[in-house]
Order: C-alpha cells, then sequence, then structure tokens
C-alpha cells in the first residue's frame, strides 16, 4: 500500500514537472536587426507567461529558404512545436493532410473571430470553418519609399504620389540620382508590379484579376495601362544594379535614389539609420493613388505532435501570441501592424499611423499569398524578373501574364 | 563477329556453377544491391510515375498525362535553363578538356617547381562552388572587380561587366567554373601521361617525331580511359550545376543565367509544385540518358570485339 502511494506521487509529480516545462522549438525566418528583436519579444512573453522554454530554431535567409526546409521537416515526420509561415495557401496542403493541429476551440474560447481585424485574417487561417493559425501581425506591399535628400538635392518638391514621381524623374536624372531603386530580385519586382497595378486601375479590376482570376480581364486594354506603366517603372530604375531589398532602401535612405516601392518592412531599415518619416523620408501607401493595402504578414502554425505536454503547451503559446501585450510588444518591433482593432499603439510613428488609419477605413485587400498559389506567385516572379531585365514589350508580358491568371489555380 | 559465339556458349556451359561461386563475396553485396534497387532505380521511377499527376506540396497520385511537360516546356525559363546549360556544357567540356591537358602536358616537361604548380592549380578544386561562385561574384562586379581595376590603372572606357549583361551572364559563370575545376581535371591527365612508358618518348625520339605530333598521335589515343573518365566526372559537374549559378547571380540578371537544375529546385520547394518539378528532373535524366546510352554502348559493347 505504502509502495504503491509513493509510486503514485512520484508518478504524479513526474506528470506535472513534464507538464510545467515543455520545450517548445519554435522556426522562423525573423534574422535580420528589427525582426530578431521582435521574435525575441515573443520569447520573453511566452517564457514569462508559461512554464515552457521558446527555443529558437531561426533560420536565416528569407521566406523562400526557411519554408522548404520547415515544410521538409514536417513532412519527414520531426515536426517542431510551432513554426512561422505567411497565412494564406502556404500550408494549405499541409492542413489537408491533417499535419497542423486544430485551433478552432481556442479561438472559440477566447473570442478571436471579435477582436482580429481585418477578418479576413482569420479567414486565411481557417480551412473547412476550422482555425489553424494564429495570425500575428499584418504587412503590406503597397508603399512608395521617398528620400527627402533626393528631391531637395534637384531642387523638387516631394511628390505626393506615383505621377508625380514619375514627372519629377528626369530632373532626379540630371543630377545623378536613380530615380527608382529597385533589387533585381523577381519577388521584388512583382511586389512594384502589384503595387503599381493597384494604382493604375484601381481596386475593383485588380479584384477581378487576382481574386477572380479572370484571364480577359488581364489581357484587356485596362490592363494594357499597367504594362507601360511598368515599362516606364522600368526604365527609371535602369541605373539600379543592386539585389537586395535593404540595399535599394539604403540607396533611398542614402539619397542616391529617389524612392523605392516596397512592402512597410523597410521602415526598419529607415528606422536603424535614425531617420524620421515625414523629415527624412516620406512614405505612401497605395504609391499616393489608391490609398489601400494588403494584409499579408505572419502566422504561426503548430503542428501535430505526439508529445502530449507539448500539445497543451502549444495551445498555452497560441494564446499567448494573440495576446494584446505580445501583440503590442512584437509590432512595435518589427515596424508590423497589429492583429488585434483592440489595442492602442499610439507610440507608433508617422508610418504606422498611416497604415493603421488606413486599417480602420477598411482600405484592406487580400494578400498575394493569399489569392495565388505559390506555384502561380513563382510563375508570375518568373515573369516579373524577366520583364525588368530585359527589353520584354509590354504586350508580350501582358499575353503571358494573362495566359498564367488563365491556368491559376 | 564470330568471337562473341563459342564465348557465350562457354558461359552456359558455366551458368550453374557461376552462381554459387565466391558466396561470400555476393551476400556481401546485397546490401549495395538493395540500395542500388530501391533508392536509384525505385527513386527514380517514383520520381517519372508522379510527374505525370498534379502534384503539387504532397505526391499524389492524381494523372495528368503530359500536361506537366507541356507547360514545362513552354515556359521561357525552362527553354533558357536548357540553352545556359547547353552553352556551359559545350564550353565547359571543350575548355575543360584542353586547358587540363595542356596544364598536364606542360608540367609533365620536368619543369622546376612542378609541386608548386600542380599544388597552386589544383587548390581551386578546394574551395566550394558557394565560395568560387561568391568570389567571383565580387572579382567580376564593376564597382569593385576587374573593371574597376583597369580602369583605375587608366583605361577608363574599359568595359568587362559579364554578370551585368543578359547576354554574356553565362560566360561569367564558365569563367568560375573553368577556374574551378581544371585543376583538377590536370591531375587526372598528368596522372595519365605519369602512366605512359617511358620507352614510348624513346621511340618516338629515335624515330624523329616531334613533341607536339607524339602527344597528339600517339600519347592521347593511348591516354583514352583517361579522358573516359575526365569526361565523365566534366559531364556530371556540368548536368548538376546548382550551386555555382544561385552564389555567383542566382539566376539573374532576370532569368538569364537559370539552369535546369535550379528550375527543379524552385518548383520542387519554393513553388510546392512536385510534378513540375519532377517533370523537369525528368527531362534532366533523359537528357542524360540520351548521351550516355550510345556512348555506353560504343565502349562496353565495343570490349566484346576486342
Amino acid at each position: 500500500m505504502n509502495f504503491t502511494k509513493k509510486m503514485m506521487t512520484a508518478a504524479l509529480a513526474l506528470a506535472a514537472s513534464a507538464a510545467h516545462s515543455a520545450d517548445l522549438e519554435v522556426t522562423h525566418w525573423w534574422t535580420s536587426g528589427g525582426e530578431a528583436k521582435a521574435a525575441a519579444a515573443f520569447a520573453k512573453a511566452v517564457t514569462e507567461g508559461t512554464d515552457h522554454t521558446w527555443v529558437d530554431g531561426a533560420i536565416a535567409g528569407s521566406g523562400g529558404t526557411a519554408r522548404p526546409i520547415i515544410i521538409s521537416r514536417i513532412l519527414g515526420g520531426d515536426p517542431m512545436a510551432a513554426t512561422q509561415l505567411n497565412h494564406g495557401r502556404q500550408a494549405e496542403e499541409l492542413i489537408e493532410a491533417g499535419l497542423m493541429t486544430d485551433l478552432t476551440e481556442l479561438a472559440e474560447a477566447e473570442g478571436w473571430a471579435d477582436f482580429v481585424n481585418p477578418t479576413a485574417l482569420l479567414d486565411s487561417c481557417t480551412l473547412d470553418g476550422r482555425v489553424y493559425c494564429v495570425p500575428v501581425n499584418i504587412h503590406s506591399a503597397q508603399w512608395l519609399w521617398l528620400s527627402h535628400d533626393a528631391f531637395e538635392s534637384a531642387g523638387l518638391d516631394v511628390p505626393s504620389n506615383w505621377n508625380e514621381f514619375v514627372a519629377a524623374a528626369p530632373a532626379l536624372q540630371e543630377k545623378g540620382i536613380v530615380p527608382l531603386a529597385m533589387g533585381q530580385q523577381g519577388w521584388q519586382q512583382n511586389i512594384a508590379f502589384a503595387a503599381l497595378t493597384i494604382a493604375v486601375v484601381g481596386v475593383d479590376t485588380w479584384r477581378q484579376v487576382t481574386v477572380e482570376k479572370n484571364a480577359d480581364v488581364a489581357a484587356g486594354p485596362e490592363y494594357a495601362k499597367v504594362f507601360e506603366a511598368v515599362v516606364d517603372a522600368r526604365k527609371l530604375a535602369e541605373d539600379s544594379n543592386v539585389q537586395d531589398w535593404n540595399l535599394a532602401t539604403n540607396m533611398v535612405i542614402t539619397g542616391k535614389a529617389g524612392g523605392q516601392i516596397m512592402g512597410d518592412w523597410a521602415q526598419g531599415e529607415f528606422a536603424i539609420a535614425e531617420q524620421v518619416a515625414g523629415e527624412d523620408y516620406t512614405c505612401l501607401p497605395g504609391m499616393g493613388l489608391n490609398e489601400v493595402i494588403d494584409t499579408g504578414g505572419d502566422a504561426f502554425y503548430f503542428p501535430v505532435v505526439d508529445d502530449l505536454e507539448v500539445k497543451a503547451a502549444q495551445l498555452e503559446m497560441a494564446s499567448i501570441l494573440i495576446s494584446k501585450e505580445a501583440q503590442v510588444a512584437f509590432n512595435l518591433a518589427k515596424g508590423s501592424l497589429p492583429v488585434r482593432g483592440d489595442i492602442d499603439l499610439s507610440t507608433a510613428n508617422d508610418c504606422m499611423q498611416k497604415g493603421l488609419k488606413i486599417l480602420a477605413d477598411g482600405g484592406v485587400l487580400p494578400s498575394g499569398d493569399q489569392n495565388l498559389s505559390a506555384d502561380t506567385q513563382t510563375q508570375i516572379e518568373d515573369l516579373m524578373a524577366e520583364f525588368w531585365a530585359s527589353d520584354m514589350t509590354a504586350e508580350d508580358a501582358q499575353g503571358r501574364y494573362a495566359s498564367i491568371v488563365a491556368d491559376a489555380d | 563477329m564470330t568471337l562473341p559465339a563459342p564465348s557465350r556458349t562457354h558461359q552456359k556451359t558455366k551458368r550453374p556453377a557461376q552462381l554459387f561461386r565466391n558466396l561470400n563475396a555476393k551476400f556481401a553485396s546485397i546490401p549495395m544491391i538493395l540500395t542500388a534497387l530501391v533508392v536509384f532505380v525505385g527513386g527514380t521511377t517514383w520520381t517519372v510515375v508522379h510527374s505525370f499527376t498534379k502534384s503539387r506540396l504532397l505526391p499524389k497520385l492524381d494523372f495528368v498525362g503530359f500536361d506537366q511537360y507541356e507547360r514545362l516546356w513552354s515556359s521561357n525559363r525552362w527553354m533558357t535553363s536548357v540553352e545556359n546549360l547547353l552553352i556551359y556544357g559545350v564550353c565547359s567540356l571543350v575548355l575543360t578538356m584542353t586547358i587540363g591537358f595542356t596544364l598536364a602536358a606542360l608540367l609533365d616537361r620536368k619543369i622546376r617547381f612542378e609541386g608548386v604548380f600542380r599544388t597552386i592549380f589544383l587548390y581551386p578544386f578546394a574551395l566550394s562552388f558557394v565560395v568560387t561562385g561568391l568570389a567571383w561574384q565580387w572579382i567580376l562586379n564593376p564597382d569593385f572587380g576587374v573593371q574597376n581595376v583597369v580602369r583605375g590603372w587608366g583605361w577608363t572606357g574599359f568595359a568587362f561587366d559579364p554578370l551585368n549583361n543578359p547576354d554574356i551572364v553565362i560566360f561569367g559563370i564558365l569563367i568560375a567554373g573553368l577556374w574551378q575545376g581544371t585543376g583538377f581535371v590536370m591531375v587526372i591527365m598528368l596522372a595519365g601521361l605519369r602512366g605512359i612508358d617511358e620507352d614510348i618518348w624513346k621511340a618516338a625520339r629515335v624515330d624523329g617525331i616531334g613533341v607536339v605530333k607524339t602527344y597528339v598521335k600517339v600519347i592521347i589515343p593511348m591516354m583514352r580511359p583517361v579522358f573516359v573518365t575526365a569526361l565523365v566526372i566534366i559531364a556530371s559537374g556540368i548536368i548538376k550545376l546548382y550551386d555555382l549559378v544561385v552564389a555567383q547571380t542566382n539566376g539573374g540578371p532576370g532569368i538569364s543565367s537559370e539552369v535546369p537544375a535550379k528550375y527543379v529546385i524552385n518548383y520542387m520547394f519554393r513553388a510546392q509544385n512536385l510534378g513540375q518539378g519532377f517533370a523537369a528532373s525528368t527531362m534532366m535524366l533523359l537528357s542524360v540518358i540520351i548521351i550516355l546510352v550510345p556512348w555506353a554502348y560504343l565502349e562496353f559493347g565495343g570490349k566484346k570485339r576486342g
């Protein structure tokens, strides 16, 4: 009797201690200065808010490098406790194959649907009515970043939209300034293309092509204007020889280039260079023409694991990541917008405030990742890489774009 | 054609005994045979079968016929990749062989400090393709590298920026590839040259044949096995060309330095379209087979006659 009791106590103690301290390996690709700080904010929230340990599994390189590693680990039967992915269609098949933990009960208990803003974020975490991921931030890609230095040295006012920017370009070129900084990589050129599309044809036409995949519109006269605009932009970016986006941003920071079309993560670079929004640089969401932003961003997925302790810890972690405190700490460090509409971010800078205002007004679009499969995205990026680097005509590019849209799934 | 027939009958009478001869050795090689069958043949078959499906992130047996191949061959990026590989392949094969053999022949002339030169020429081979690619990316960068140095010497009009010019970027990669691989081929050739009997040289000298002529007419034909070895090593390096491109240009500018292996990797993992990636890798395999089968037939089919 005594022995049995002892055994039971020991077993209980063992179980309890295990439940209290699971090691949670978290993979993500937040490795640049600002990003690492943001990841640390999450790690701190998890370590302090629960008894579990955040084991950092940062993978250097961008999402393109990290995603295959993450996915092959999950497929290969060596899942991590939690992983960053972009919400949208990247994990669709993993969910269908039953490899991701269902978070629906937690989401319902905490009422995520009531405070996640915009609701599209939660929708893209949802498949067949079940929730599989925690959205943690919003990143948008429709921003034009302008260098005050560059325009001042050419004796011009800082433009307030894309059309003024194009008009001002010759004066910049005379001063030896590259009007448009552009990293020579397909995804960056695709961002510029997408931003120009929304600026030129407006949201409704964009929606017909990107969301409804209407190839006739993509081949039509309205989209022809988009490709003409890209040809113009290509001329402005002719002398930009850099590869990486942050090097292109650096050209804007140092006044060697007039502007850059890049997502809101470029803000981190300006912040590190200690530049002030509105004084040293200007940001124009939606290129200053159509003030809308998309709602791409990051989310955490929790692969299905066998370990019951880790399973319980995963839910605790999910709840921490979306909590008010963690959201504020994380997004201030990262320069992204929070996924909750009910928190106060008055300490955010000028550009973030612009983003928050657009978000509050509802000027939001689903992001590329939410609309297009990785396959279609890659095809478009390949096309854009070729289009921007060669002298391909606008008609050619449009024809090929339309056929990609026609085949999109 | 008369010779093989008797040898075959000869084999027939011996066959039952042969099956059980060297039983230990045969038993020991079972794991290797299984690996070859399961991993190589099995894996290849699996890949080819799945290239006819519309597998995306996960392999699924959802057959779509030749759709993946149609899309592959209508893709600009694939066409550019194939074209680049052809240019790179032909140039790399011819130049590596020529330069490798010339260097080896020069070293074989019993020069002083042979060991030093051999080390210098072989050294690049100790570097990975990634390091080679990065180093040559800097050397060929117009702002820091060769162009800048020559301009610094006074030729301000000098232009040499292959990596930024879509028309010649593949030659920029070729330079790096040659720099890395030639030394190794040279060492193989040198070993082959050292295997040539001194008496051949003496005989050639007695007959009054010039050095170059001796090399071309006598030595090179004698070195056939060495050339075949070098050829296989170079050819396999060409087909799997990937890391050098990734490190040096990452396929740019635009898509002008893409190669097939990079297409396969990108579509399998980044685009999450296994079917498309498998179709591309099957085409790579097919091209190897098309080159390899006639060659193997000539090489090994000919042995029987000799």
